[in-house]
């Protein structure tokens, strides 16, 4: 999973799509999962970490994952999500 | 290394809600590494808030309308530069382009003022009114338009483009009709304002983004830096805006200042459509009033111009910072009722 090349994202969320001139605020959750994805891990690989994290179902947390990267791709920051 | 001094004489001091370049473009100026600019303001009206900017603006002088003709502007432009010895000139006004341009070769030739502005054949091709043409000869996509002289031509252009419909001035101002009715009241409304013609040109939806550019007139683009606007005033000027990387606009835009061979600054206003198609609504023949945006992410336009209009070769920018926003503020200038009098009555400060 990968932000697309380009977009700016600050240690504290706070990410710029140059292309758009869009920016947008993540929560605490958010700026974790966008780290992780900068890490380069795959979705079941931050469903993991997540669930293990905050002492939750798998199934939970990848339909909370999967509704945020629909969002990263409505704002064309991501182009595709598996 | 010491810094050439020249005299560099601006207009557009109009710094108000629908602000001229000329503050912006002074700014870049009294920036440049390269010249220690003395800076000559040129104003139509007392109450320009440039001319009270001492700090930016050396001295003013007022200047005839370009209605009174070009006779009375070369006079007194003569006038200013028995005072001034003015080195450059960079008028910052589309109505009063028309004049400068011809007065260009004249004012060099008799007073070695010079001037950086395309030739009058360019200058006219990107006129509103033929800038479909534009489009097709230099390869840029352009919504119809239609020039109209009466609002009994609205309803047949409408069945042809469709509603909404955009109503745009000969020089300013543009409005969005979704009826006949609408457009009629548009029509009226800004020919009032600007004259005839009136522009109707096929709506496009999707973002606005513009570019400041600047070309040498030999097939060169010097400059270019594209920007969104983040707010907008009821004026439909920027309030704010962040610059973009767009390569595909700065492609687009090397290609139309390369084929019309465009000589010095400008500003390209394109919508971009959800596709990802640019369609360029305009083309103005001067820099934008946020000008100064492309000073700061590295592109320093209003002195590569002057140093242009001097006969130095000026490198291509090929890079800029995206991500950088400007924010106006308005702000309550004090001035001597002295300061008043005096451009007032004498057409001085």
């Amino acid at each position: 999973m990968k932000i697309n090349k380009n977009i700016a994202v600050s240690d504290n969320g706070f990410i710029f799509n140059p292309l758009s001139g869009d920016s947008f605020s993540t929560n605490p959750i958010g700026q974790e999962v966008i780290r992780l994805m900068k890490e380069q891990k795959t979705k079941e690989e931050i469903v993991k970490l997540l669930a293990q994290k905050y002492n939750s179902e798998d199934s939970n947390i990848e339909k909370d994952l999967v509704d945020f990267f629909q969002m990263l791709l409505s704002y064309q920051l991501i182009s595709e999500h598996e | 290394m010491s810094k050439r001094k020249v005299t560099v004489a601006v207009s557009g001091l109009n710094n108000i809600d629908s602000p001229g370049p000329g503050i912006p473009v002074i700014r870049g100026l009294k920036e440049s590494s390269k010249f220690e600019v003395r800076i000559i303001g040129l104003s139509y009206e007392n109450l320009e808030p440039g001319l009270y900017l001492h700090d930016l603006v050396d001295k003013s002088y007022s200047i005839p309308l370009p209605s009174s003709g070009m006779d009375s502007l070369l006079q007194r432009l003569a006038y200013i530069n028995s005072i001034e010895n003015l080195d450059v000139i960079i008028p910052n006004f589309d109505a009063e382009l028309h004049s400068f341009i011809k007065l260009g070769p004249i004012l060099k030739r008799d007073f070695g003022i010079a001037s950086f502005m395309p030739d009058l054949e360019t200058f006219e091709s990107r006129h509103k009114s033929v800038l479909f043409e534009f489009g097709e000869k230099n390869e840029v996509k352009v919504p119809k338009s239609k020039m109209i002289f009466s609002p009994n031509e609205i309803l047949a252009v409408g069945n042809s483009f469709g509603f909404p419909l955009v109503i745009k001035g000969k020089f300013y101002d543009a409005s969005i009709a979704a009826t006949p009715e609408q457009a009629i009241n548009y029509f009226h409304k800004i020919s009032a304002k600007w004259g005839l013609p009136i522009i109707l040109q096929e709506f496009v939806s999707g973002n606005e983004v513009n570019v400041t550019a600047i070309g040498d007139g030999n097939g060169n683009c010097i400059g270019a830096v594209p920007m969104r606007k983040l707010y907008i005033t009821d004026k439909g000027k920027a309030w704010a805006g962040i610059s973009l990387l767009d390569d595909e606009l700065i492609k687009i835009t090397n290609r139309v200042i390369g084929n019309s061979k465009w000589r010095g600054g400008c500003e390209l206003e394109f919508i971009k459509t959800n596709a990802g198609e640019y369609y360029l609504l305009e083309m103005n023949p001067r820099f934008p009033a946020w000008v100064y945006l492309a000073v700061a992410c590295g592109q320093n336009h209003p002195e590569a111009l002057v140093s242009m209009a001097l006969g130095e070769e000026v490198k291509p920018f090929d890079t800029y910072q995206n991500g950088k926003l400007f924010v106006r503020y308005s702000f309550d200038q004090i001035v001597d009722l002295a300061e008043f009098e005096k451009i007032s009555t004498l057409g001085e400060l």
